[in-house]
């Protein structure tokens, strides 16, 4: 008896196969790798050469690129990231009231996220912000004038985020379902003490459903570090690489220039940038994130 | 009576805002789709939304496509990339999950601390690894390398969603079927692949779209243009004209989006159940 149910449980590593083989080729190997890359001079025509720290000290040393790559990425993360925590937060809110037509402003809602990183989207807002651009004409006929969108450093990155940030609905689609999952006797209990709607807003849903937001918050913070599409189709990194972000860096170091060790490099920066916001993000939760009902 | 009055007038308001930014959200669709029938002198510096006329010459023109390349060929590009990609994920992260969700092995634990760790890697860390790796393997400009990450389970997110999902199905189950003299393989196809049809639908949809979306990874694997897919297609005809007819790049780009709006409108239960879940118990 006791035979067979090890070998029943040993089954479980031929099923976890193909995961083995790929994690440990195409997960942990390249990983690794991609840390050696980035202390040499790897090229695809040429043997890599050890070359130390080099590439790290010319980032962050001698690259003018890589400031502006630093500071346009981190600037992404911190406008697009709350906006779209805090669109979806309270548009979520005011479809769980169960009004009517809601399933049809749901799916309005939720679309434009389905479109991702699409080149399509991408295209349609460098048409619409393009100087003579649907956009334009309107802010002339409403006597604002012409805004050069993606002509000028201070607004190309936000109009770029402006593009992240309508495509909420796929964090508003979990905080519904999460609001959905709130005992409605915690808010019965709340109205009887006298509680206001704000205060059970702070002390009941935000508790309640503050797993999800931890989880959205990270998901999107590891994917906007890494954007790429935007910024190659819309601005191709300008004006003055002022939307010249990292995930944009790595490619054009990587696959245009060929310097591949170098972008390696820029590589483990990204990486230590999502480090570095999960930590944190894991420091803060303790404070605000709340586990109540571990099943 | 105020009371129920004030109520009231909240109550629009609300609606009012709702339909508002609703329609915010769905307008740059609509105008795209507007934009396939105007001229560009007609979309420069003008704020209408309906065009002069309705010709579909556009959607014909667009359609030819680059260097002898048309749409039809990246269409179906698009379909060789997406589709076995998509199947080959499910079925992976189907047998894996089941590995993770139903056997006490050795290592379970730190196994599924590494799987929720690569749920957070960074693609951008990989892919140079990974160029190298799969030139070394001759098989860049193909969809090879696809077809690979997803056949060993290289997108853990699916797993991981499996799992929750496995993770709902009573135990139960598996034991009377092993009383009943199934073995581990025949439970999981006979009694709870049943059960799971709709979770692993909901994965696949996913996959579907993210590959389908993707380009970050297509320009970096594959490089002739009789491969591209609509993604690439689009960027490629954007940038190869000196006087772009936006006309034709918006209706290619109605064109491109088309087979996600159509999935969503006919699949829309299975989008709102599986991200549900997977951001459920997380």
């Amino acid at each position: 008896m006791k035979k067979l149910k090890i070998s029943h449980n040993n089954m479980a590593y031929i099923y976890l196969l193909p995961w083995i083989i790929g994690l440990l080729m195409l997960q942990v190997y390249p990983f690794v790798k991609s840390f050696y890359y980035s202390l040499t001079d790897y090229n695809p025509l040429a043997d890599p050469k050890f070359i130390g720290i080099a590439n790290y000290v010319r980032l962050f040393t001698k690259d003018k690129e890589f400031g502006k790559s630093l500071a346009a990425t981190i600037e992404y993360v911190l406008v697009t990231v709350p906006f779209k925590i805090i669109m979806s937060l309270v548009i979520a809110m005011l479809l769980n009231k169960g009004r009517k037509g809601i399933g049809a402003l749901r799916t309005i809602y939720y679309l434009p996220s389905l479109f991702g990183g699409s080149i399509a989207v991408a295209v349609l807002w460098k048409v619409m912000f393009m100087d003579q651009g649907m956009i334009n004409a309107f802010l002339n006929k409403i006597g604002i004038g012409t805004i050069s969108f993606f002509g000028n450093p201070s607004t190309a990155l936000p109009t770029l985020s402006s593009l992240e940030v309508w495509q909420f609905g796929s964090s508003m689609v979990m905080f519904l379902a999460a609001l959905k999952q709130v005992p409605s006797s915690l808010y019965e209990a709340a109205e009887i003490d006298g509680a206001s709607k704000v205060k059970s807003f702070f002390s009941i849903t935000l508790p309640q459903i503050s797993p999800i937001i931890f989880f959205c918050i990270i998901m999107q913070t590891v994917n906007a570090l890494q954007n790429f599409t935007s910024a190659f189709v819309i601005t191709q990194g300008g004006p003055l690489k002022s939307t010249y972000m990292l995930g944009l860096k790595l490619y054009n170091d990587g696959f245009l220039y060929m310097k591949m060790g170098y972008a390696s490099a820029t590589s483990w920066v990204i990486f230590g940038l999502v480090m570095i916001f999960t930590l944190v993000l894991f420091g803060t939760s303790r404070f605000w994130v709340f586990y109540g009902d571990e099943d | 009576m105020t009371r129920k009055k004030k109520k009231q007038i909240h109550e629009i308001i609300m609606y009012i805002i709702l339909i508002l930014v609703g329609f915010l959200m769905i307008f740059p669709l609509i105008w795209m789709f507007f934009a396939s029938f105007k001229s560009n002198e007609e979309i420069y510096g003008s704020i209408s939304l309906l065009p002069q006329s309705f010709s579909w010459e556009a959607f014909v023109n667009g359609w030819q496509g680059i260097g002898g390349n048309t749409y039809t060929r990246f269409f179906a590009n698009s379909a060789l990339l997406v589709l076995p990609t998509t199947l080959l994920t499910v079925v992976s992260s189907t047998l894996v999950a089941y590995g993770f969700a139903r056997f006490e092995f050795r290592g379970k634990k730190p196994a599924f601390a590494l799987l929720l760790s690569t749920l957070m890697l960074p693609n951008a860390i990989l892919v140079i690894p990974r160029y190298s790796i799969f030139r070394s393997l001759g098989v860049l400009d193909s969809y090879m390398p696809f077809y690979l990450l997803a056949a060993f389970a290289c997108y853990p997110f699916f797993t991981y969603m499996l799992i929750q999902f496995f993770r709902g199905i009573p135990r139960e189950l598996d034991e009377s079927a092993y009383i009943d003299g199934c073995g581990t393989f025949r439970t999981l196809v006979h009694i709870l692949l049943p059960i799971l049809k709709p979770a692993m639908f909901s994965a696949g949809l996913f996959q579907f779209l993210w590959t389908y979306n993707d380009y970050f990874n297509s320009i970096i694997y594959i490089n002739s243009v009789k491969k591209f897919t609509v993604s690439m297609a689009l960027r490629l005809t954007m940038d190869s004209e000196t006087v772009v007819i936006w006309k034709n790049v918006m209706a290619m780009s109605c064109l491109a989006v088309l087979p996600v709006v159509v999935l969503f409108f006919f699949c829309q239960k299975y989008f709102v159940d599986g991200i549900a879940t997977t951001g459920l118990k997380g």
